[in-house]
């Protein structure tokens, strides 16, 4: 295919930022970030499946910090793709196209993933000692 | 080729280097948008149950860990979740390639890279899954 230097859509950087295209942004990133991190998940049922000495070693590495930061970026990105999605489902279906239902199902969205995200870490956690 | 289905007045406008190559619109792009939407229902379906079932695990030992992925339905909910979640992934990305990466060979050679990666992470799950339901102690 030929590679011509042709102008490209609009750059990004010309833009004032507003929650549409953040939202928009982030529902690609968190998108790529699961995909990721569910070879995490697929790893994880392998060890449990192989149980004993590798289980052990993998239920370590996951509550080191490290994987505790991987689980809680995990949790972040499943919630708003979810979220997210729901509001893409939904925009597909016909619902909530006009510019202030654009606005308010975004900012629902992002409410909505704190406070569900901090619920799971809560509910995980709260009766523990992590 | 073309013409099938269409009747004997109708005027085809395509280039003859267009017929040649039957590269239109309309060929897989509604089946992608389709199971991207299909895949996404189901994984909304189940994330709630997956995250519900992983936060249980907390400070849990492995062996009753092990014991309640190998009940009937959270293997089977397990099992459908990594499916829906390999092959929305590989519909996701797949469309991430094709809007950033110009160079046709790198773009080829991601996509086929993307495909066996998730092939293979559905695979394992499903392996992992199968040992673990199959070789539980009831």
């Amino acid at each position: 295919m030929a590679t011509r230097e042709r102008p490209l859509s609009p750059h990004l950087q010309v833009y004032r930022w507003q929650i549409t295209m953040v939202m928009s942004i982030l529902h690609r990133a968190t998108g790529v970030a699961l995909a990721v991190g569910i070879f995490g998940l697929a790893w994880w049922l392998l060890a449990l499946a192989q149980g004993g000495e590798t289980f052990a070693h993998a239920a370590h590495l996951v509550a080191s910090p490290i994987g505790l930061l991987f689980l809680f970026a995990f949790s972040l990105s499943l919630v708003y793709h979810l979220l997210n999605g729901i509001r893409h489902l939904l925009w597909d279906a016909g619902w909530g196209f006009d510019i202030p239902s654009v606005y308010l199902s975004g900012w629902t969205v992002a409410g909505l993933t704190i406070v569900f995200t901090l619920v799971i870490w809560f509910v995980a956690f709260g009766g523990h000692h992590a | 080729m073309s013409n099938i289905g269409t009747s004997s007045g109708d005027r085809d406008f395509r280039t003859p280097l267009k017929r040649a190559r039957n590269i239109g619109s309309g060929k897989t792009g509604t089946g992608h948008w389709w199971w991207q939407r299909v895949t996404a229902v189901l994984l909304a379906l189940l994330a709630p149950w997956l995250v519900g079932l992983l936060v249980s695990f907390v400070g849990v030992d492995g062996e009753t860990v092990r014991a309640t992925v190998a009940r009937p339905w959270n293997a089977i909910a397990f099992a459908t979740f990594a499916i829906a979640a390999f092959w929305h992934a590989k519909l996701g990305v797949q469309v991430v390639i094709e809007d950033y990466v110009h160079t046709r060979w790198v773009e080829i050679t991601l996509q086929l890279l993307v495909t066996f990666a998730c092939v293979l992470g559905a695979l394992a799950s499903l392996y992992a899954i199968a040992r673990i339901a199959l070789t539980a102690a009831y």
